[in-house]
């Protein structure tokens, strides 16, 4: 029952995204020549949108210590609640593009440095999560008796909302970036390994896996080399989304004060701050929102995206 | 039906008995020491082992685990460290009325929001009705709820003055100011869960249309709102049963962050400040509680999906 809900979860997944406008790249009816997946990738409109995107935010964050024209961290008393655009005063230089917060650190300097933190938790979650789960799933989906026990762990562990998971085990780890990564990465997995194991419950079946065991090809072999990259396509398109959760995974945990720590600037840290002087300084909480925001969409498009160009039935109804 | 029911009956058991044995667990590794915690900085190691002892903190971990179930089953949760003369059980029913109501208005708001839209974005797919509302709804998924709430308490209560800015007014002070405090925190944690409903009304509307029984009542001359109600809206709302299901969990765990948002005195303010005060019970508590109130709500999901959709009953699944 579980298991046909998350496949229809992402099957309907993949048809919500369908008919979006960018997805509609062929030319139905006109002879054209093979096309490969870049060619059809360029013209996608969202997928394109959301992989620049996401370009720009990685640039950021690489390109940080440029950008930066005050020290993120670096707390000036006398400039508290500066305004937008407004220039900072002796013994501080330069302006103050998106103003001043509470303490007086200079709101653009520390969007720019909290790019950082977001994609590292980002890529540090998703490939942990990709790890983990494609061994969990390849594990369940190839081995029937191990299926029933992993799984039942697994609908354990989504059986905790995954804030609440999050929480109760960033309250045991305390807060750092890396505690931030492991509790997301567990609270992700599941999800992940169901996706896998679908996939290779239906892969386990085909002919070519039977004709290898009858060859005698040893069950890792065959898991590595005929039944993985045939998982691929759903991994890929999975491990973006879970980027994006994580994300907003580690704004929310930073944002309830128990994410990543107060020393390091973090978009969701800088909400937590700026809801507290949301009358005196408005401005405090439109940039880092908006970067979340700008980020999170930018991978959703980008997902959405590249499963409508990975998916074959979709391909062929065009 | 019956044996349908049991089936999934069964299969909860489990699931609910590795969340309590995980959340246990999970507390029982936390570094730091509640008698500590209890008797605060000043005390004298053997004041605090004479404590252990007497909390049996210091018998083996399968020992504990076995006291924390038998406790359980009698709906012992523990004294909570942090909340005067309250047992966790207290703290948590005491806090529990603005999280429930929070919840059930956020899901009302999604539905509202979202199941309306999926089917006009169905209805006028690939034209500009469809391409807005899905534009929409992505940006709703990608947006923080804890910004979106931030945005509305500027317009609403700071700039308009129009609503209160945060807080809660309990029933008791009837209903009426209790929705005023309860609306922006409503629309702030259902819009995001509204936007997924939306894509996937979409696409189970999308896949009922094209089904051969849909053709066939278009055939035999139904109009369209007869076609789109009767035929196509009501299969394709089974599955969104389960996604209903699937909805509390994300708000429940939401619920968390819009309290913090709107001062909101819930149960995820009160795990907030547990985990702040290292009060690990109380923790212990909320999170198994939560936990077990998804797992009930997935098999009432489940039980509804199996009367909604016979062949679900019978598949073996």
């Amino acid at each position: 029952m579980a298991q046909i809900q998350t496949q229809s979860q992402t099957q309907t997944q993949a048809q919500a995204s369908a008919a979006l406008p960018g997805a509609l790249p062929t030319t139905a009816g006109r002879i054209r020549r093979k096309q490969t997946f870049f060619d059809r990738f360029v013209r996608h409109r969202s997928a394109v949108l959301g992989a620049l995107v996401l370009l720009f935010v990685v640039l950021v964050a690489l390109l940080t210590p440029i950008l930066v024209n005050h020290d993120p961290t670096l707390a000036v008393p006398q400039s508290r609640f500066a305004r937008p655009l407004s220039e900072a005063t002796a013994p501080a230089t330069g302006t103050y593009i998106l103003g001043t917060d509470n303490l007086g650190r200079d709101v653009y300097s520390r969007v720019v440095k909290g790019s950082q933190v977001s994609l590292l938790v980002g890529l540090g979650v998703s490939l942990s999560v990709v790890i983990a789960g494609t061994c969990i799933g390849m594990l369940a989906g190839f081995f029937k008796r191990l299926d029933n026990v992993l799984m039942r762990v697994m609908d354990s562990m989504m059986a905790f909302p995954g804030v609440i998971l999050a929480l109760a085990i960033m309250s045991v780890r305390g807060p750092s970036v890396g505690n931030v990564i492991l509790a997301l990465s567990i609270v992700d997995t599941p999800r992940f390994a169901r996706v896998v194991r679908s996939v290779v419950l239906t892969l386990r079946e085909l002919q070519y896996v039977e004709a290898a065991h009858a060859l005698g090809v040893t069950n890792l072999r065959i898991m590595l080399r005929h039944i993985l990259p045939n998982c691929l396509s759903p991994m890929i398109v999975q491990a973006t989304f879970v980027f994006a959760a994580a994300v907003l995974g580690e704004a929310g945990l930073s944002f309830l004060g128990v994410g990543t720590p107060p020393e390091i600037p973090s978009w969701g840290q800088m909400l937590g701050d700026a809801r507290n002087f949301l009358a005196q300084a408005p401005w405090t909480m439109v940039a880092p929102g908006a970067a979340l925001m700008v980020t999170v969409l930018g991978l959703n498009l980008l997902g959405d995206g590249i499963r409508d160009l990975l998916d074959p039935r979709l391909r062929r109804q065009g | 039906m019956f044996r349908y029911v049991i089936r999934r009956v069964l299969a909860a058991i489990p699931v609910m008995l590795i969340v309590s044995t995980t959340v246990f667990t999970l507390l029982y590794l936390t570094p730091g020491d509640p008698a500590g915690v209890i008797l605060g900085p000043d005390a004298t190691p053997e004041r605090i082992n004479e404590l252990r002892e007497r909390l049996g903190l210091n018998d083996p971990w399968h020992i504990q685990m076995l006291r924390w179930y038998g406790k359980l089953l009698q709906g012992d949760l523990g004294n909570s460290l942090s909340v005067n003369n309250r047992t966790v059980a207290q703290a948590i029913a005491e806090r529990a009325e603005p999280t429930i109501l929070l919840t059930v208005l956020a899901l009302t708001v999604s539905l509202v929001i979202g199941v309306p839209t999926g089917i006009v974005s169905a209805l006028g797919r690939g034209r500009w009705v469809d391409t807005v509302v899905m534009f929409v709804a992505i940006m709703g998924v990608s947006m923080p709820t804890f910004w979106l709430g931030l945005n509305l308490i500027y317009v609403f209560a700071v700039s308009l003055r129009v609503l209160p800015l945060a807080g809660y007014q309990g029933l008791d002070q009837g209903p009426q100011e209790t929705i005023r405090y309860l609306i922006m925190p409503a629309i702030t944690l259902g819009l995001a869960q509204g936007a997924l409903l939306a894509r996937m009304t979409r696409s189970m509307m999308l896949e009922t249309l094209g089904e051969d029984y849909v053709r066939t009542a278009r055939a035999k001359g139904l109009n369209q709102p007869s076609v789109v109600i009767r035929h196509a809206l009501r299969n394709a709302l089974i599955p969104l049963v389960t996604v209903v299901g699937l909805s509390f969990a994300v708000l429940m765990g939401g619920a968390v962050i819009t309290e913090q948002v709107f001062n909101i005195p819930g149960v995820g303010r009160l795990l907030i400040q547990a985990i702040g005060r290292r009060d690990y019970p109380l923790v212990q508590g909320i999170v198994l509680i939560i936990a077990l109130m998804y797992v009930l709500i997935n098999l009432l999901v489940d039980i509804v999906y199996g009367i909604l959709d016979p062949r679900i009953r019978q598949s073996r699944a």
